[in-house]
């Protein structure tokens, strides 16, 4: 906005801060445009859930329900459209999705001081070797892991989810966790040891707190990618609907309801709620971290 | 962070001296090893043991395995065990030279990320240029809209979208109706945007470049943020207007951030499976692309290990390629300090 006072010197100053909230006006209205075609998909996904069956189907679709009923939320939470409960695949996805990120932190944090903190032989093709496995297609590598879950007994086993969920998340986490880690000053923990205190002391009593922050936003990362996987899920989970994660109790309606919509959003709607609002709740430390694990490297 | 530092010395003293005394036993198992790898400088490789099992043992293998089973002969009789498990050279490659459906996927994998590539590019940078100018408030809700779409779930996104445009009660059609030129609702009415390639692909068009504009739309912003407004504001005391300000001065500057946001959404948007798998689904092999017939060939009856391997092979291949120059961007950028 300076730069246009410097631009026209000449002019007055009222029509020049008419101009210049004109222009602000519009910019905004663009903004709001942008955030509300953003939005769409995902209120239509909340609005279509609340509608009764009548409304889903009229031939001129509303934006929102004239009579708002949750009995596809009751048709898809007691378990009557589905072999099970809501609660059943919630359980299963929080349960991988956590144990993956915690054993994914731990891995990635101890293999980030490993590459922030030491100069050793390898290192550089380490790291690029973990920049080309973030690329390697899912799709392709599940037809090799398929037949090893075949005959390590893995398949239909949340476990096996676990792994595969940790070692995947491990390349971006390490890469991110490493920008963070080398981000501590390395005189903080000489002058601990100074003090006397042996590695271990160090570790919990400076690393640690220094790149919790760190920690925090590179675990949104493992938690979306584990949360939101679908392929693996897909391949692994093949008979025992008990075991099935969130991601294939949607596509379970999404195949089998014959068209029902409005349960299929309003599952839709469950799955997708509580990942937008953790993600709300940690959203500054998500674009710090985006931004220094992608643009930087 | 001061406190930690100034409240250290005093606590720092009795551990300091447990861990002494506990060092003054010789004969302890951990006392040695800790010797030994001090001794050969051993601790980063201590520290890497676990990520390299993980990665190793779940990705690093089956990509071998892939290849090893691309030169075999692998379908059930072999997992089962009924039939031996043999060596077959190059034949499951020449089979899918031949193969007109490796072709036809093929081409679509191209033709959607030649596509798809460049519009994501595009409306992600005008976002972001956007974000840059809009007041702090109006930037943050924006940001925030954009962000949600980036972290709904490709599932739910596929579900979406397959029902924006769905015939009975979807509003695509009835939009499309609606839209002056179209042809009406004569042509409208009940169109079905999944029976043939090209509105399937239309769909998954919008789906991608909905999905995919938000990190683009940040990844920019954050470059944007980097250069210092004095560049901008002598090009525009000079008379140069926003298109070659963008053109002159942004853009130069953001042109490694670019290359990387480039060859990403390349391996992105050639690699993408979960959304077609959900929109296109299984049993329409005609619009298949290459992840998507991959992936059937591997698991629809009777399942063609094998062939699938090769298929595989072809698409890590081609995605390797690409991410050679990505890490080759990315080594430039001084990323691996």
């Amino acid at each position: 906005m300076t730069q246009l006072a410097l631009n026209r010197p000449a002019r007055s100053r009222r029509p020049r801060s008419r101009r210049r909230s004109a222009r602000k006006a519009g910019l905004n209205a663009l903004g709001v445009l942008v955030a509300l075609i953003t939005l769409f998909p995902i209120f239509y996904m909340l609005s279509t859930s609340l509608k009764p069956a009548t409304e889903i189907y009229s031939l001129t679709p509303h934006l929102l329900p004239s009579h708002p009923t949750l009995s596809n939320y009751r048709a898809v939470i007691d378990g009557s459209g589905a072999p099970d409960p809501y609660w059943t695949f919630l359980k299963n996805s929080l349960f991988v999705t956590v144990v993956a990120v915690l054993l994914a932190m731990v891995i990635a944090l101890l293999a980030a001081i490993a590459v922030a903190r030491f100069r050793f032989r390898l290192r550089t093709t380490y790291l690029i070797m973990l920049l080309i496995v973030q690329m390697l297609p899912q799709q392709a590598l599940v037809i090799a892991l398929f037949l090893d879950y075949k005959s390590w007994n893995l398949l239909d086993s949340l476990v096996g989810l676990i792994l595969v969920y940790t070692a995947f998340a491990l390349p971006v986490t390490i890469w991110m966790l490493r920008n963070f880690v080398a981000a501590v000053p390395r005189e903080m923990e000489e002058a601990a040891a100074m003090d006397g205190a042996g590695p271990y002391k160090v570790f919990y009593r400076i690393l640690l707190p220094l790149v919790a922050p760190g920690l925090v936003a590179t675990s949104v990362f493992a938690f979306i990618f584990a949360y939101n996987e679908f392929v693996f899920a897909l391949t692994f989970l093949l008979t025992d609907t008990s075991k099935f994660t969130l991601p294939l109790y949607v596509q379970y309606f999404y195949t089998r309801s014959g068209a029902n919509w409005g349960a299929i959003m309003a599952a839709s709607t469950l799955f997708t709620i509580p990942v937008m609002v953790f993600f709300l709740i940690v959203q500054r430390r998500m674009v710090t971290g985006l931004v220094a694990g992608a643009v930087k490297g | 962070m001061v406190r930690t530092i100034t409240g250290r010395p005093g606590r720092a003293t009795s551990p300091a001296g447990s861990s002494e005394a506990r060092h003054a036993r010789p004969s302890s198992v951990r006392h040695r090893v800790a010797v030994f790898i001090r001794r050969y400088r051993l601790a980063p490789y201590v520290l890497l043991v676990p990520s390299l099992l993980a990665v190793g043992i779940l990705i690093l293998y089956p990509t071998v395995q892939i290849l090893v089973h691309s030169f075999q002969n692998y379908g059930l009789p072999q997992v089962v065990g009924v039939q031996p498990i043999t060596w077959v050279g190059f034949s499951n490659y020449s089979q899918i030279l031949h193969d007109p459906e490796f072709w036809s996927s093929l081409r679509i994998s191209l033709i959607f990320a030649a596509v798809v590539v460049p519009l994501t590019l595009i409306s992600g940078t005008l976002v972001g240029l956007l974000l840059n100018r809009l007041g702090r408030k109006m930037s943050t809700f924006v940001a925030s809209s954009a962000m949600l779409a980036w972290a709904t779930p490709a599932v739910s996104a596929s579900v979406i979208f397959y029902w924006l445009a769905n015939p009975d009660g979807g509003i695509a059609d009835w939009v499309m109706s609606k839209l002056p030129g179209l042809g009406g609702s004569a042509h409208w009415a009940g169109y079905s945007w999944t029976n043939s390639a090209l509105p399937a692909y239309t769909l998954l068009t919008a789906l991608l470049v909905w999905q995919g504009f938000p990190f683009i739309a940040v990844s920019v912003l954050a470059g944007l943020k980097t250069i210092p407004s004095e560049l901008h504001e002598s090009a525009r005391v000079d008379g140069a207007g926003s298109w070659r300000i963008y053109w002159r001065v942004t853009y130069p500057l953001l042109k490694p951030i670019y290359l990387v946001l480039l060859l990403l959404s390349i391996i992105w948007d050639f690699g993408v499976f979960t959304q077609v798998y959900l929109i296109i689904g299984p049993g329409n092999p005609d619009e298949y692309n290459l992840g998507m017939y991959e992936y059937e060939r591997a698991f629809t009856q009777p399942p063609s290990y094998s062939v699938a391997s090769a298929l595989a092979f072809v698409l890590t291949l081609i995605l390797l390629i690409i991410t050679v120059g990505y890490v080759r961007s990315s080594v430039r950028q001084g990323a691996i300090k």
